[in-house]
C-alpha cells in the first residue's frame, strides 16, 4: 500500500482525493452562503426571506440551480463565442484553484508551497481577467462599461492589498501561509496591525465587487453590468465564483489578520473544538460583515471609489508599512 | 521523466502563443494568446525551481501590465484593414532588418564562453537552506541595496515625468471637497429609528386613506403635505 501512494499515481489520487475533501465543502458554503445572504438581508430589512423550499428555505440554493440548469444558453449574435463561453468557467477555475494553498487547520493545506501567499496574491489579480473577457465578448455596451469599470476597480485595490501583505509579511518572516497562521499563535495580527485589517477588508470588499463597490454590476446604469449578456449556467458560473471568491477573501482575511486555526485562547473549552472549526467559524463571522455591509452601506460614486483606492489607502498602507517596519527594526523583534 | 515532459510541454505551448500573438488577426485575441505565454513561461521558472519568480512573474506582467494593455486595445477601435496595407511593400526591409539582428545575435551566442563554474552554479543557484524568496533578498535588498534603491528612483521620476507630461490643468473644473462636505452640519439629520416599532409610532404617517381624509381636509392643509396615494 505504502508503494502504491508513493508512485506518481498514488500522489494523483491522494491529490484527487485532498481536492475533493476541500472543494466539496466549499461549494456547499457557496451554495448556502447565497441562500445566508438572502436571509440575512431578509432579516435586516424586517422581512422573512426564502421560507417555502423546504425547512426554513433550506432547499432554496438546490431549488436556484435547477432552475438555471433548465433555462436556455443564450449566446448574442454579435459575441465572440468561444471567449464568450470561456470567461465565465476562468472566473470560476480561479475561485477554485486558489484553494489549493489555504492552510484549513495545521498541516492541512493540500500544497504548502514557500510562496503561497504570492501565489494567492496572483490567482486574487487574475479574477479580472474572467470579467473582461466576458465584457468583450459579449458584444454589448453595458457589459464593456462593467468590465472596464472592473478592471480598473481590481487593479487600484490590489496595490494597497500588497502593501498590506507586505506589512504583515514583515511580522511572520515567511511568505508560507502555515507560517504566516504560526506566527499567530500568541496574538492575532488583527491587534497591533488593526488599521490595516480594516483596510484589507475594505480592499476584499472592492476586490470582489461587493457592496458598497459593486459598479461593476450597477443595476440602475449598467443594467447588471459585465454579465448582463449572459443566461443560464454560465451566469450560474458568475454568481458562484463571486460567493466563491468572497470566501476565499474571508478565508485569507482569516488567515493574515485572524490566526487561522487557532482559537482565540488557548485553554480548555476552546482547545478542543479542531483547528478547521475555528477556521470555519472566522470565515463565516467575516462573510456575515460582508453581508452585513451590503445591507447597510449605498453604492460609492465611481470617482470616489478611486479616490478612496489611490489617495487615501495607497498613501495610509505605505506609511504603515514603512512604521511597522521601522518599529519592527527598533525593536528588534524582526523575524529573523 | 515527468519534469522533461512538462518542460517540453510548457515550452511548445509557450513558442506557439508567442507565433499566435504576432499571427493573430485580431489585436484582444493577440494580447490573450501573450498572457498564455506568460504563464507558460511561470510554468518553466517553476520547473526550474524558481518559483518566488514565478509568481512575480504572474502577479506583475499578467496580473497588472497585461490587464491595462488589455484595458487599452480593447478600448481602441483598430482598422485592421489599415494596419495590414502597404505589407508587401514593407516586408523586404523587415527581413533585411530580422536578418541582420539574427546574424548579430548568431555571433554574440557563437562568441559566448562560460565561466569554469558557470554549470555548477547554474545547477545549484542557491545554498539549499534558503528560500528562494530569501536568497533573492539576499541580492537584492543587501549586497545591492543601493543599486536598487537607484532603480526604484528612477522608475519614480519616469513615472512622475509621465503624470506631468498628461496632466491637463482645465479652468472652471469643480472639484469635490469630501472632507469640507463630511464636515458639514445640519444638512443631514441622522435618526436612531427603535427596530421593529413600524412608522406610526415615530409620527411619521403615510398619506390618510381618502375616507379618513375627508373630515381633516382643513385640519391638514395647514401642513402642506401632498402626494396623496
Amino acid at each position: 500500500m505504502d508503494g502504491f501512494l508513493a508512485s506518481p499515481i498514488g500522489i494523483l489520487a491522494i491529490t484527487v482525493a485532498q481536492t475533493l475533501a476541500l472543494l466539496v465543502p466549499v461549494l456547499i458554503a457557496v451554495a448556502y452562503l447565497t441562500l445566508a445572504e438572502r436571509k440575512v438581508l431578509a432579516a435586516m430589512q424586517l422581512r422573512r426571506g426564502p421560507n417555502v423550499v423546504g425547512p426554513f428555505g433550506l432547499l432554496q440554493p438546490f431549488a436556484d440551480a435547477l432552475k438555471m440548469l433548465m433555462k436556455e444558453t443564450i449566446i448574442p449574435s454579435g459575441a465572440n463565442r468561444v471567449l464568450f463561453i470561456l470567461a465565465p468557467m476562468l472566473l470560476f477555475m480561479l475561485a477554485m484553484i486558489a484553494w489549493a494553498v489555504i492552510p484549513v487547520q495545521d498541516g492541512w493545506a493540500i500544497a504548502d508551497i514557500n510562496v503561497g501567499i504570492l501565489y494567492l496574491f496572483a490567482v486574487s489579480s487574475l479574477g479580472v481577467y474572467g470579467i473582461i473577457i466576458a465584457g468583450w465578448a459579449s458584444n454589448s455596451k453595458y457589459a464593456f462599461l462593467g468590465a472596464l469599470r472592473s478592471a480598473a476597480q481590481m487593479v487600484s485595490y490590489e496595490v494597497s492589498i500588497g502593501f498590506v501583505i507586505v506589512t504583515v509579511l514583515l511580522c511572520v518572516g515567511s511568505l508560507n501561509l502555515s507560517d504566516v497562521v504560526r506566527a499567530q499563535e500568541r496574538v492575532w495580527f488583527f491587534i497591533p496591525l488593526f488599521p490595516m485589517f480594516i483596510i484589507f477588508f475594505i480592499s476584499a470588499l472592492a476586490e470582489t465587487n461587493r457592496a458598497p463597490f459593486d459598479l461593476p454590476e450597477g443595476e440602475s446604469e449598467l443594467v447588471a453590468g459585465f454579465f448582463v449578456e449572459y443566461s443560464s449556467m454560465s451566469f450560474a458560473l458568475f454568481f458562484l465564483g463571486e460567493y466563491a471568491n468572497m470566501i476565499l477573501m474571508s478565508a485569507l482575511t482569516t488567515i493574515l489578520f485572524l490566526g487561522g486555526w487557532y482559537p482565540p485562547v488557548h485553554v480548555v473549552p476552546f482547545t478542543w473544538i479542531p483547528g478547521f472549526v475555528w477556521f470555519a467559524l472566522k470565515i463565516a463571522l467575516l462573510l456575515f460583515v460582508f453581508i452585513w455591509v451590503r445591507a447597510t452601506f449605498p453604492r460609492y460614486r465611481y470617482d470616489q471609489l478611486m479616490r478612496l483606492g489611490w489617495k487615501v489607502f495607497l498613501p495610509f498602507s505605505l506609511v504603515w508599512l514603512v512604521l511597522t517596519a521601522a518599529v519592527l527594526k527598533l525593536t528588534g523583534w524582526l523575524p529573523a | 521523466m515527468i519534469a522533461a515532459l512538462a518542460f517540453y510541454l510548457f515550452a511548445a505551448i509557450l513558442i506557439a502563443s508567442a507565433v499566435m500573438v504576432v499571427t493573430a488577426r485580431n489585436p484582444v485575441h493577440s494580447v490573450l494568446f501573450l498572457i498564455l505565454a506568460f504563464f507558460n513561461a511561470a510554468a518553466l521558472f517553476l520547473i526550474a525551481g524558481a518559483e518566488f519568480l514565478a509568481m512575480t512573474l504572474v502577479i506583475v506582467y499578467v496580473g497588472a501590465v497585461a490587464v491595462l494593455f488589455l484595458f487599452v486595445v480593447m478600448m481602441l477601435d483598430i482598422d485592421f484593414a489599415r494596419l495590414r496595407e502597404g505589407f508587401q511593400r514593407y516586408a523586404p526591409v523587415g527581413a533585411v532588418i530580422g536578418g541582420i539582428l539574427f546574424l548579430e545575435l548568431l555571433l554574440v551566442v557563437g562568441s559566448w564562453s562560460f565561466a569554469d563554474q558557470a554549470e555548477d552554479l547554474r545547477l545549484a543557484p542557491i545554498t539549499g537552506d534558503v528560500t528562494n524568496a530569501q536568497a533573492l533578498g539576499r541580492v537584492i535588498y543587501t549586497d545591492y541595496v543601493y543599486l536598487f534603491q537607484t532603480a526604484g528612483l528612477i522608475l519614480l521620476v519616469a513615472m512622475i515625468g509621465a503624470i506631468v507630461l498628461t496632466h491637463r490643468q482645465r479652468p472652471g473644473t469643480r472639484r469635490q471637497n469630501i472632507a469640507a462636505q463630511v464636515n458639514r452640519s445640519g444638512s443631514v439629520l441622522l435618526e436612531k429609528v427603535p427596530s421593529g416599532a413600524g412608522i406610526a409610532t415615530l409620527g411619521i404617517r403615510r398619506p390618510p386613506e381618502p375616507e379618513a381624509e375627508k373630515p381633516k381636509v382643513t385640519h391638514e392643509a395647514g401642513h402642506g403635505h401632498g402626494g396623496h396615494h
